[in-house]
């Protein structure tokens, strides 16, 4: 893997006539995660979507760029709400999906050894039909990990889960992406307070910065500093617009 | 197992039925033969039916055959190319308020008694109910794995082969499944306008000569091969289904 870089976003969006977001400043450290924490439709996905360099159908004007200067596409994985399994694929076909569609021979052995390190071994052949909504989204995170991008993006990945598995994930997730510069975007405050090394509240009037808790990610969950710090977020996040 | 002993089930139901109608309706052999003197038709007709239904079946497969690789790639053109969709698609719609039917006439004026006007009728038939059946799947992937597909950094023409077809492919399978249904009606259209053989020839040969067990008898072979045509069909699409890989 490449050095990873950090990302500055400046911007305003909008649909035609009617703005998404008002000018904002994202700064995304390199090699650590940044959480983007918001109510659903404020545009944190379009955000998301516009690092990627995917279709937003939005208008936007300002600009995105590495921290070392060269450009992102081609450095960014990216998981989804969904798992975006292919249904006619095994674990192993699923994993190494990206070097298929990109004409490359398949690292197999890699793609073994990353599936035993999330515990998929015995479902390696197996069809995403037959795993839980958990393992599932493991594959996920395997198949992003094989990417092996410096850069990785995250929408909302683990909202789909029970709470128990989400909390796995998210520790799974913290442990495997450790190193990459990492943008999850999620509308649970207690994710971001337990994952972001910075967090930003995001509404249809603007972009802040919420400063977490000195203790490094990932935070225990039950740790007082990191429940005032989610509670903090939730009110923020409850406060009518100004 | 369960599937084949109810489709005993209702063969003998409707063996009942039918000659139930013949003995209470007291219909005569002329507009209604019974089950036995169709199955006595058949018996002693059997070389004269097999060599009928041999020539509809190559229209048929060979119709089948054409007219699914001419919907796939009508449907991968119209999928890859804006310009197709805009300048043909209009037209491909528009061609089906022609009933093809009406045109089997001049396809036997241009192409002869033979086999081939026949060929032609099942392609027509059954090609734009392949295109537009496998264009549609093409055209629903869900929009997240595209999206994960170009983040992965695939060129559009492997994200078709990749990702678009593999998705589409029970859509196609939908289109398969009525075109092995519909190739034999318009093999049998054609027959009925213009043939030196087929069953659809045989038929009305017979119904010409009266022989109304034999017209019956013929008439049996062509359903059951038909629904031997939807079987194998429906079972090959199973099959590419679960084997997509």
């Amino acid at each position: 893997m490449t050095p990873a870089p950090g990302i500055t976003l400046i911007g305003a969006a909008r649909f035609g006539e009617s703005p998404l977001f008002p000018p904002v400043r994202l700064e995304i450290d390199p090699g650590s995660w940044s959480c983007l924490l918001g109510p659903s439709g404020c545009g944190k996905t379009t955000i998301l979507r516009l690092i990627a360099g995917l279709d937003t159908g939005v208008d936007f004007d300002g600009h995105i760029r590495a921290s070392d200067g060269k450009p992102l596409p081609g450095r960014v994985a990216y998981m989804a709400q969904t798992d975006l399994l292919m249904p006619w694929l095994d674990v192993l076909g699923n994993v190494t999906l990206g070097a298929r569609l990109r004409g490359e021979t398949p690292d197999v052995e890699a793609a073994e050894t990353l599936v035993e390190r999330l515990g998929l071994s015995e479902h390696a052949h197996k069809r995403p039909t037959k795993l839980s909504g958990g393992q599932r989204q493991r594959v996920a995170l395997a198949r992003t990990l094989m990417e092996d991008r410096p850069v990785v993006l995250l929408d909302e990945p683990f909202s789909a889960l029970d709470a128990r598995t989400r909390a796995e994930m998210q520790d799974l997730a913290a442990e495997t992406l450790e190193g990459r510069t990492v943008l999850l975007v999620t509308h649970d405050p207690g994710e971001a307070a337990r994952l972001g090394d910075r967090v930003f509240l995001m509404d249809r009037t603007g972009m802040v910065e919420a400063v977490p808790p000195a203790t490094p990610a990932i935070r225990p969950a039950a740790d007082s500093e990191t429940l005032a710090f989610q509670g903090r977020l939730l009110d923020a996040l409850r406060e009518p617009a100004a | 197992m369960s599937g084949v002993w109810r489709g005993l089930a209702a063969a003998v139901l409707f063996v009942g039925l039918w000659q139930a109608l013949v003995t209470l309706a007291d219909l005569p052999p002329f507009i209604l033969p019974g089950p036995v003197r169709v199955a006595g038709a058949l018996w002693s007709n059997v070389g004269l039916i097999a060599w009928h239904a041999g020539i509809t079946m190559a229209e048929v497969l060979i119709g089948l055959a054409l007219g699914v690789g001419l919907g796939i790639a009508t449907a991968i053109g119209l999928a890859v190319s804006p310009a197709a969709r805009y300048l043909i698609r209009p037209a491909l719609v528009a061609t089906q308020s022609l009933p093809v039917f009406a045109l089997a006439p001049i396809l036997t004026l241009w192409m002869g008694y033979g086999i081939w006007s026949k060929v032609v009728m099942a392609v027509l038939i059954i090609y734009f109910p392949v295109a537009s059946a496998f264009f549609d799947g093409l055209m629903r992937t869900p929009r997240g794995w595209l999206d994960l597909g170009h983040t992965m950094g695939a060129s559009p023409a492997r994200l078709l082969w990749g990702i678009r077809v593999p998705a589409a492919i029970p859509s196609l399978a939908s289109g398969l499944r009525l075109a092995a249904v519909y190739a034999p009606i318009g093999a049998v259209i054609g027959e009925w306008v213009g043939a030196a053989g087929g069953l659809g020839y045989l038929m009305l040969l017979a119904n010409g000569r009266v022989k109304i067990d034999l017209m019956f008898a013929t008439l049996l072979v062509l359903a059951a091969l038909t629904l031997l045509l939807h079987r194998s069909v429906g079972w090959a699409c199973d099959r590419l289904v679960a084997r997509l890989d």
